[in-house]
This record gives structure tokens, C-alpha cells and sequence, in this order.
């Protein structure tokens, strides 16, 4: 195989992996907190068609990244209310952030359906990354290296900041963070905020870089997987960086025997390797852990009222 | 009147004229007290006298109606708990504000209003753990450490802050005699210090030891101040619980009856993730008996409770055994049809469904012995009437049958749910923590409950952390520590010290010998 | 200002209204939604919620697209209320299309009144196995069912494509991707002659009743719900929660099976890639708007097979994109679950104390 066709190969791996890997870490962050939001899908896709039409609209995909973030945020707050505020099932109120995601993103959409923007393109000047080695270090979008910087960013903050302390603490025991005196819904808020931003960006690296075209329901269930990878990751930003690669070797994988033209293996099955692979991911870390749900935060998707 | 004391000094925390209303109760009335700087002061009561409320106040978890609070002669508000540690207040709650699967350290740092450097607050810590001789490795885990050194977390926290007035609330309801001991030690050394100690709690005897003058409370009001030292114990109980105390009538059939529940080396793994592995517990109980099994929070006592009503099975069918019939691998509605009752400690949610009805909650585990439910179909009317007459008998109150069970006051649940078991007469009746957190009055009648139905030929097996329960109650006394239980001896013939010594865990050998 | 108090029994008026306030809401932020994108929000509300009632011809219609959301939901409900996560109806629904269909095309050259009764065993049995696979790995192994049977959709769908563009494409079908069309003893009997009022529907209502007596006056249902509630007290109490997961997560399955085979030997009589219109999500709408139980689930399926027949009708009169009518599904869960509070809390205003 020529170093061509293998780089090449890791450009699609990288960029296969990068929105998974940013939405997971958003949610890594709020069930952390405590706090399961199963909407992850819903605010990719909401993120994904803002960041469009705003890239569309206006040119800039600058601009339309930061629209995908405000509307990944926005997202999450009505989780927010319904769920911290309002106390509602955590587990409804994430299908139902879902479902509305999939009716808002087709009915925002609907106007920009096979339209396309200029994609997302390399943050560093591309003489850096003419030799074809020097491309898998360079050559990707700022969203890969934010990505990257994240998982550390975030493990440094989980581990050995005060504030990330208190947050773990909040998903740990909400009624003891609470009596010490913390503000436990404000911090689930942020929590999910930030998740709600991750998710946005993560979506809209679907229609800004991955396709620069919007098409309906284009994030096909990635946010699904990517809530399966935090469970893969016991909620450890380092091994969601793993995960998330490793799916996206599943992913290119898929790619490379579709454009291959594998003939005996058709291609809806091949469509099937990624969820099929999440099952089993599940499946394997179950069966390592015999301890139980030790890794979990112990107050995970549990509604808390302080009156 | 109960004005505070002009003294030349002024008082550390002196409240006047205090009172909080809830609707529909009122928790304090018109409460004032002081305590001087370095005193140690009691506040003592029944449970629901006031006095959660009353130091939730203090602490700046509420608000008062009325009344005003100084601090050291100056008139304070205390807005919120992180006001009340500015002002010097530390408080260590009943149950502990820790997080389990954090270290030591990180829950202290937890407690702090401001951040520390790591390192720094290791050293400071280590310098508090040294001074005042507390045995506490910062590195641990909470969920490792046993509930003595869990308190000690919490007084360290306090004492980071270096507080003018620590709370201390019913401190010693899960400590052991040791623990106790080296508490009252520690104690001391801070009020020597200079630091004002509230000490809350309803066991006479502790007060008498360690306080210098006490406040005691009743239905929210303050019925007198006193010096514990010179003071007697039966004026003091009596002032709190404001009659006579009941005495519990025994009729003693001396020489117990036939063996009606045996259990034979019973080994089970902990529940995860922080359970006890019960070892090789054996003991027997016989009929017109009531064995009492002591043992600090922990040590294996949910293990034994779950493996004795079937939630969990045995390992062999003959392990445990019911009049004879091995039923170690029967589940849980198959051992109370053969007559094996077993009420947990846990009332909502584990004895009881908070959100059912009690006429549902009656349904949960009578419908082995009573027709509540012939082949599936529930019939509404019996279980109706089953629910009312078990509130007819164990003079429950609630509005009835169709209340919710998180309506009612911990008391009446748990008299309820006791009701729900002895109205099936069972042949055993295993029951943990009977009257936890019930006011005097239901405890009273539950344990009467109990001795009677041990009269009518049941064995009954009583859990319980409260010794002086169990040495009222029991015939003999076993202990668990660290999932072994020990040989159970008459109560007539063991002393406190040495029922003590046996639940820390101090004699393990001993206590791991088995009948 | 507001004053929150918790109630102490949930209120019994707004258990039954606040479905309907939940409505209501919908209703109002819809015409400011969709009036705010430009479109003529009042008419597309009234197209939505109002038309379907009150076109009589329409009423066929809403009964069709109600029958299969009903039968979901109720699976769905009495799983919710046992904490049983399965929102991976739309699989199960597919796969009981196509084990039924699977028996239709075996069948295919032959004649009797028991090939129907035999796909609809085919097709209560295919739900049932894929619902399956997520119960035994909740039971097993402790895997969330949530993910796995939601993952299991999308494998359910492929499975689809997959069998009606190769294996099972009909031959003289002019290579559309389709299977053949069912003969007639392979398509569910309508009810009332001329209409589209097929069997599924009365078998919805039945079974709702049955879901009802199931659930209100069985020792099973009484399961289901201690179960939910108070896991550690359903044990205490001699219920096998590993046992009501796997009946749950069967029973829910093999209704969503159902719903599936009575769809494809029904309105659609034959399976396309057009097949899975999202009922099983949608389902799961039905059973919250039912407040998980057996008789509201029929008002709630009623109410959101009314928005997909609306939602057809302001497309014409409004030009409202399809996309809108999931949406305004979407919005109405929003609502119920904030209205949900009502139940639990007494609101009041009052003047803040000086």
C-alpha cells in the first residue's frame, strides 16, 4: 500500500472520529455532573443545520461553527429546565430533546436540502502539510485539535482542579454536595450547557467538514454511539479518545470496503458494523466489569430538588 | 423567664425568643439559650422536639420566624450555612455529607469554603490528625473506612476552619463504646481550646459524662435548663419525654422452645459495591425467644437481613432452615408462605413503596399468607380491609387505607409495616432496626409488638445498632462484626463494656467462634 | 412571586388535565413557532389539531394510524413503568413486519384462513426475539437497554433495505426495491366494508382493555409496577425484577411486532423502504400523553395520529413541510413533561414576605 493511499486512510480515521469524540466528551462532562442526556442526537442535529444555514447565509463557516455551538447550547437548556428545573424523567426528557432535534434540523432544513457550503478547511498554512506524513499532523481543521485538546483539557480539569472536583462531587452525592453548600443545579446547568455546546459543534462537523451538504438526518445515530462510548470510556476523557478512534476505524473501515466494492458483503450490512460494534463494545465491558457499576457516577440521571 | 445571663464575657452564641413554624407544626417555640466560649452545652430531646430545626438554624440551613441570634454579644444574621463557617460555626451532621468513592482528602477539601493547594492541605491536615492523636489516612477511599472514621473526616473539615463553636448532632448513634470514648476524648481537648461545643442527643448518659449544662427541648419548646452533673437522670428523661416511662412487660417463658429458625455456616458475598461478605454465620432461634443481634452500622447486618427474607438465596438449601424445612434456596415469597416475616431497616422503598398506597403497600408481602390475591387476581376489597384492620390494630395514623406511604410520619410507617408483619403471625419474625428514627411513644408500642408475639410461640430475631434496645428486648445477644457473627450469650450475664469491646471488632477472635 | 410546594399525594385533577393543558401549550407555541417561520401559524395549528376531528372522512384514516401507535404504546408504558427503557419500538416493529412477510412470501402460491393467524404469530414473534437481544443483556449482563435496542433499530432497518433490494425483491416488480404484493388470504380484513377501518383496529382497543385488566387487577401488573418504583421493595416483596425486565421487554416487543405485521398485511400490503415511518418513536409520545396507562394511551394515539393526518392536511393548505408535524410531536413531550409538574407541586403566587 503507498504512504498516499495510507494517510489518506488516517484523514478519514481522524475525521471519522472527531464529532463522535466531541459530543461524547460534552456528555462525559454533564454525567459527570450527574446528569444523563440522552439528546445527544437531538443537539448534534440541531447544532449540524444551524451551522449550516448560518454558513450558508453568511459565508463564514466561522460563523456558522459558533451558531452550532449557541445552538447546542440552546438545546440543552430546555433539557436543563425540563429536567433540573422541572425535575421530569431524565431518560423522556433526553428522547424527547432527541425527537424534536430531528423534526427541527428536517424543518429548518427542509429549504437547504443538496445545497452546498465550503467546507470546513485546515487551520494551518498548507505548506506545513505537503509532504503527505506532515498531512496527518497539519493538515486537519481547527475542530480536530480542539477535539484533542479537550480530552486533555478536560482530564486535567476532572482530576486536579477544584471546580472539576466539585462537579464529580455533584454527580457523586447531590444531597451531600448540596448540604456542604454547593450550588448543585447551577453546576448541573453549566455541565449540560457545555455538553450542549460539544454536541453542537460535534454536529456540525457533519455538515460544515465531513459533508459540506445538508441532507436530512445526517448524523445518522452517531449521537447514540457517542453516549455509548462514555459508558465504554468509564467516564475517562483518555479512554474516550480510544473509543471514539476505534470507532472511527470501524467507520473508515466501511468507507474503504464500500468504495472498494466488496462484493460479498452488501452494503446495508456494512451500514449495520457500527452499531453492531457498539453492541458488542457494551456487551465486552460488561462482561470485564464484575464489580458492578463502580465507574458510573453514583447519582447518574437521578432527579434532585432541594425543597 | 429564660433570659441569657449578663456575664462579663459575653456569650459565644446566645439565641433569644427563637421560633420556626412548618405548616402544620410548629418545630421551635420562643426558644432562647447561650453558651459561653468553651462550654460544652447539650441539647436534648426526642426526636421531633425541635431540635434538627433549631440547629439547622444556627448552621444557616433555615431561616428563623422569629427571635434574634448573637454572636460573641453582637447581633447576627445567618443567611446560609457558608455565613454560619464565617462566622466560626462547624457543624458534623447525623448523616455524613461524604462522597464514597472519593479519597479522604478530597472530601475534605470538599468542605472547604476556599481553595487549597493540595499539598498544603495535606500538611495542614496531618498536623489536626497529629494533634489531636485522630487515626485517618487521607489516601483512603471513603467507602473503605469504617463509620467512626468517617465522622472524623467531618470533624477534621470543621476543625481546618478553626471554629469558635462546633455542632455536634447525635454523634454517637453509630459508634461503638470505644469510639465513643476516644470521641468524648477529642472533645474535650477542643473545648479546653476555647471552642464552644453544641452537643445534640437524646442518651442521658453521654450528656452526664461530657456537658457542662444542657437545654432541653420538648414539642419545640424549651422545658428547662439544667446541670446534667447534678441533675438526675430519671428527671432529665422525664422532662423529655414529659410522663412516666413505660416499662416493657415481659412474660418470661424461661427455658426457651423448639428451634424455629437455624442457620448453618451461611457464607455470602457483600451486595456491591461496598457490602459486607457475610462468614460462616451460624445461630439458631427457638420459639418464645428474642435473639438480639447487635453491631455498629456495617458490618454485615443488610447481608444477613437480605439473606434471611429470600432476596437473596443461600448457597445450599440447608443452610437455613424454618421448623426443620431447609428453605436456604426458596425465594423470598416462598419463605414467608412457610412463615419466615423479615421487616428491613429501610422503610421507603425497601419495606415499604412510598408511593403506593398502604393498602397496595399491604399487598407487597402479605399476599403469601392472606388471601389477598388468589391465583393473580388481586381482590380490592380484601386487601382493603387487610390494610384497614392492620391500622385498626397497631393504632396507625393516617387519614386510611388509600394514604400514601410517604404521607406518614416515620413512626407510623414503621407501625404499619411491623403491623403488616405480626398480622400474618409469622413463625419467625426477623426485623432490623425496629424503631429507628420512631418517636418514644411507637417505639414503646413496637417493642411491645415484639415481646408479645415471642410470647404466642414465634421466634422473633431483633438487629439493631441501639444496645440499650437490645438489652431491654433480647434473651441473648449476639454480635456482628465484619460479617461474623458471634456465639449468642444470655443478656443477664454480659456486661456493656464487654458487649463493646465485642463490636469494634476488638476480640475478633472471639467474636468469630461460633456456636 | 412563585411559591413551589410539594405535594404531598399527587394531585388527582391534574393527573388527568395536565395532558390536556399539555396540549393546549403545544397548540399556542406552535402558531408562534411556525407563524415566526414564516408560515401562516394559526391555519397550521388548526390543521393540525382541529381538521382531523372535525372532517368526519378523516376519521377512518386517524383510526388506522392510531391503531399501531396504540398497540406500541402499550408495551412501551407497561415497560416505562417497570424503569424498562425500550425505545427501540421501531425495530421490533420492523422486525415483526418482515418474519410476517417472511411467512407471506413462503406462502405466497397458497390458499386458507390460517396463513393471516400464522403471520401474525410470525410477526409478534419477530418482535419479540429482537426485543430479545437488549433484554437478555440487561439481564445478563447489565448493559444499558436503552442504547442497545435503540442501536438494534438501525440494524433493523438496514436488515430491511438489505431484503427488499436483493433476497426478497419482487421478480416481477420491475426492479423497484419491494416485495411482492400480499394475496388476499395475506391481508387484514377491514372491519367496515368500503372504509380502510382494518382489524387492527378493534384488536387495539382490545388490547388496551386487556393491558388495563393486566395492569390494574393481576399480581403481574401490580409487579410491573413495584418493580419500577421501588426495585429494592419488589425484591423484598418476593418480585423478580430480572423477570419482569425479560416480560416487559417481551410483551413490548411483541406488540410492537404486531403493530408491524398488521401495517405491512394492512395499509401498506406489501414492504418497501418506506416501511418504517417512525411509529416506534412516535409510540413513545403516545404512552407519556397516556401518563403510562392502558385507556389514556388510546386518547394519546388518537391525538397524535390525528397530527400525522393533519399534519398531511396543512401540508396542502399551508405548504407546512412534513418535517413540521415531528416537531409539533416533539413539542407536545416537551409540554407533557413540563406540565408533568403541575401533578407534583402546588403553584401559587404569592407576595413575596418583607
Amino acid at each position: 500500500m503507498t504512504s498516499a493511499i495510507l494517510v489518506s486512510i488516517l484523514m478519514t480515521l481522524v475525521a471519522a472520529s472527531t464529532p463522535i469524540l466531541l459530543a461524547a466528551l460534552g456528555e462525559l462532562v454533564a454525567e459527570k455532573a450527574g446528569v444523563l442526556n440522552l439528546g445527544v442526537e437531538g443537539m448534534m442535529l440541531c447544532g449540524a443545520v444551524a451551522g449550516f444555514a448560518v454558513a450558508f447565509s453568511s459565508g463564514s463557516t466561522t460563523l456558522g461553527l459558533f451558531a452550532a455551538l449557541l445552538a447546542g447550547v440552546a438545546t440543552a437548556m430546555v433539557f436543563a429546565v425540563l429536567a433540573l428545573s422541572l425535575n421530569a424523567n431524565q431518560v423522556a426528557t433526553g428522547l424527547a430533546l432527541t425527537i424534536f432535534g430531528i423534526g427541527a434540523s428536517s424543518l429548518i432544513g427542509a429549504g437547504f436540502v443538496g445545497r452546498t457550503i465550503p467546507r470546513l478547511g485546515p487551520i494551518f498554512p498548507a505548506a506545513l502539510s505537503e509532504h503527505p506524513w506532515l498531512r496527518v499532523v497539519f493538515g486537519h481543521d481547527i475542530l480536530v485539535y480542539l477535539s484533542l485538546a479537550l480530552v486533555i483539557g478536560i482530564g486535567f480539569f476532572l482530576r486536579r482542579t477544584r471546580p472539576g472536583l466539585i462537579l464529580r462531587a455533584v454527580g457523586e452525592n447531590d444531597a451531600s454536595a448540596h448540604a456542604i453548600g454547593y450550588p448543585v443545579i447551577a453546576i448541573r446547568y453549566a455541565a449540560v450547557a457545555f455538553g450542549g455546546a460539544l454536541a453542537g459543534l460535534g454536529g456540525a462537523y457533519f455538515s460544515l467538514a465531513l459533508t459540506p451538504m445538508w441532507a436530512d438526518r445526517l448524523t445518522a445515530g452517531r449521537g447514540w454511539i457517542a453516549l455509548a462510548l462514555v459508558v465504554f470510556s468509564a467516564w475517562r476523557p483518555g479512554r474516550l479518545l480510544v473509543g471514539a478512534y476505534l470507532f472511527g476505524a470501524v467507520a473508515t473501515l466501511e468507507l474503504q470496503a464500500k468504495a472498494a466494492g466488496v462484493s460479498f458483503l452488501a452494503p446495508e450490512v456494512l451500514a449495520m458494523a457500527p452499531y453492531l460494534a457498539t453492541i458488542a463494545v457494551l456487551t465486552m465491558m460488561s462482561l470485564g466489569r464484575r464489580t458492578g457499576r463502580l465507574d458510573a457516577p453514583a447519582c447518574l440521571g437521578k432527579p434532585f430538588s432541594a425543597v | 423567664m429564660n433570659q441569657p445571663r449578663e456575664q462579663i464575657v459575653p456569650s459565644r452564641l446566645a439565641l433569644a425568643h427563637i421560633s420556626k413554624s412548618f405548616p402544620g407544626v410548629k418545630a421551635n417555640e420562643d426558644i432562647s439559650l447561650s453558651i459561653a466560649p468553651g462550654e460544652i452545652h447539650a441539647l436534648l430531646g426526642e426526636n421531633g422536639a425541635g431540635k434538627s430545626t433549631l440547629v439547622k438554624i444556627i448552621y444557616g440551613v433555615q431561616q428563623a420566624d422569629e427571635g434574634t441570634i448573637s454572636w460573641n454579644g453582637e447581633p447576627v444574621a445567618i443567611p446560609s450555612p457558608k455565613a454560619a463557617r464565617k462566622l466560626g460555626i462547624g457543624m458534623v451532621f447525623q448523616h455524613f455529607s461524604l462522597f464514597d468513592a472519593m479519597t479522604v482528602i478530597e472530601n475534605i477539601a470538599l468542605g472547604l469554603d476556599e481553595a487549597v493547594d493540595r499539598e498544603e492541605l495535606k500538611a495542614r491536615v496531618a498536623a489536626i490528625l497529629e494533634s489531636y492523636s485522630l487515626p485517618l489516612d487521607p489516601d483512603r477511599e471513603v467507602h473503605t473506612l469504617s463509620v467512626g472514621e468517617r465522622q472524623r473526616i467531618e470533624i477534621v473539615r470543621c476543625l481546618l476552619q478553626k471554629p469558635k463553636l462546633l455542632i455536634m448532632d447525635e454523634p454517637t448513634s453509630v459508634l461503638t463504646p470505644q469510639e465513643v470514648e476516644r470521641l468524648f476524648s477529642t472533645l474535650r481537648q477542643i473545648a479546653a481550646e476555647g471552642c464552644s461545643i453544641l452537643y445534640i442527643s437524646h442518651k442521658l448518659s453521654e450528656i452526664r459524662a461530657l456537658c457542662d449544662s444542657a437545654t432541653i427541648l420538648r414539642a419545640g419548646r424549651v422545658v428547662a435548663t439544667c446541670d446534667p452533673k447534678v441533675e438526675t437522670t430519671k428527671r432529665m428523661a422525664e422532662l423529655m419525654i414529659g410522663a412516666e416511662l413505660r416499662k416493657i412487660e415481659h412474660s418470661k417463658t424461661a427455658g426457651a422452645g423448639a428451634v424455629r429458625l437455624s442457620v448453618t455456616g451461611l457464607s455470602l458475598p457483600g451486595e456491591p459495591p461496598f457490602g459486607t461478605d457475610l462468614e460462616a454465620v451460624s445461630f439458631v432461634a427457638r420459639a418464645g425467644e428474642i435473639l438480639g443481634i447487635a453491631g455498629v452500622a456495617g458490618n454485615g447486618q443488610a447481608e444477613l437481613l437480605t439473606a434471611l427474607s429470600g432476596e437473596r438465596l443461600a448457597p445450599g438449601p440447608a443452610t437455613i432452615q424454618l421448623d426443620g424445612k431447609a428453605i436456604g434456596q426458596e425465594g423470598a415469597g416462598a419463605r414467608r408462605a412457610l412463615g419466615l416475616a423479615c421487616v428491613p431497616e429501610e422503610r421507603n422503598g425497601h419495606a415499604a413503596v412510598p408511593d403506593f398506597s398502604l393498602a397496595d403497600n399491604g399487598l407487597l408481602t402479605a399476599r403469601h399468607r392472606v388471601p389477598l390475591a388468589p391465583h393473580g387476581w388481586i381482590s380490592r376489597g380484601s386487601v382493603k380491609r387487610f390494610a384497614d384492620s392492620v391500622i385498626k390494630l397497631f393504632d396507625v395514623r393516617t387519614t386510611g387505607y388509600g394514604a400514601l406511604a410517604r404521607s406518614l410520619s416515620g413512626g407510623n410507617l414503621q407501625k404499619f409495616i411491623m403491623g403488616r408483619e405480626i398480622g400474618q403471625q409469622p413463625a419467625v419474625l426477623v426485623v432490623s432496626q425496629p424503631t429507628w428514627g420512631v418517636d418514644a411513644g411507637a417505639a414503646a408500642a413496637i417493642r411491645q409488638e415484639l415481646v408479645d408475639l415471642a410470647a404466642k410461640g414465634s421466634a422473633v430475631v431483633v438487629i439493631s445498632q441501639d444496645l440499650d434496645e437490645l438489652l431491654e428486648l433480647a434473651d441473648r445477644l449476639s454480635v456482628i462484626n465484619e460479617g461474623r457473627l458471634s456465639a449468642p450469650r444470655p443478656v443477664a450475664s454480659l456486661g456493656i463494656d464487654e458487649i463493646g469491646l465485642m463490636m469494634g471488632g476488638v476480640h475478633g477472635a472471639e467474636a468469630a467462634a461460633h456456636a | 412571586m412563585l411559591e413551589w410546594r410539594r405535594r404531598r399525594e399527587p394531585s388527582l385533577p391534574m393527573l388527568a388535565l395536565s395532558p390536556l393543558i399539555a396540549i393546549a401549550l403545544t397548540m399556542a407555541l406552535g402558531m408562534i413557532v411556525f407563524t415566526a417561520m414564516g408560515y401562516d401559524g394559526f391555519h397550521a395549528v388548526g390543521s393540525i389539531f382541529l381538521t382531523p376531528f372535525l372532517e368526519p372522512q378523516r376519521w377512518a384514516d386517524i383510526g388506522v394510524k392510531a391503531a399501531p401507535l396504540v398497540m406500541i404504546a402499550l408495551g412501551l408504558a407497561i415497560g416505562f413503568r417497570a424503569n424498562v427503557w425500550n425505545i427501540g419500538a421501531e425495530g421490533q416493529y420492523v422486525m415483526g413486519a418482515i418474519a410476517g412477510t417472511g411467512v407471506a412470501l413462503l406462502t405466497y402460491q397458497m390458499t386458507g384462513w390460517w396463513i393471516l393467524p400464522a403471520m401474525v404469530l410470525a410477526g409478534i414473534l419477530g418482535g419479540m426475539a429482537w426485543a430479545a437481544i437488549p433484554a437478555f443483556l440487561r439481564v445478563r449482563l447489565q448493559v444499558s437497554e436503552i442504547l442497545t435496542s435503540l442501536m438494534l433499530t438501525y440494524v433493523a432497518v438496514q436488515f430491511l433495505y438489505f431484503l427488499v433490494r436483493g433476497p426478497w425483491k419482487d421478480p416481477d416488480g420491475f426492479n423497484f426495491p419491494q416485495t411482492r404484493m400480499f394475496t388476499a388470504d395475506q391481508t387484514l380484513p377491514t372491519v367496515l366494508e368500503g372504509t380502510l377501518v382494518h382489524l387492527g383496529i378493534p384488536a387495539a382497543l382490545l388490547l388496551a382493555l386487556v393491558a388495563w385488566l393486566l395492569m390494574e387487577k393481576t399480581t403481574a401488573g401490580y409487579a410491573v409496577k413495584v418493580v419500577g418504583l421501588a426495585p429494592a421493595a419488589a425484591r423484598h416483596g418476593g418480585f423478580s425484577a430480572e423477570r419482569t425486565t425479560w416480560a416487559t421487554m417481551l410483551l413490548s416487543g411483541g406488540l410492537a411486532g404486531l403493530a408491524g405485521l398488521f401495517e405491512a398485511a394492512g395499509p401498506f400490503g406489501q414492504l418497501t423502504p418506506q416501511f418504517p415511518i417512525g411509529y416506534g418513536f412516535t409510540a413513545i409520545i403516545v404512552a407519556f400523553l397516556g401518563r403510562l396507562h392502558p385507556l389514556g394511551i388510546v386518547f394519546g394515539g388518537i391525538v397524535l395520529a390525528a397530527t400525522y393526518v393533519g399534519g398531511e392536511i396543512a401540508q396542502s393548505t399551508v405548504r407546512l413541510p412534513q418535517a413540521a408535524t415531528g416537531m409539533f410531536q416533539a413539542l407536545l413531550l416537551f409540554m407533557l413533561l413540563a406540565t408533568d409538574v403541575l401533578v407534583r407541586w402546588r403553584i401559587s403566587w404569592k407576595r413575596r414576605a418583607a
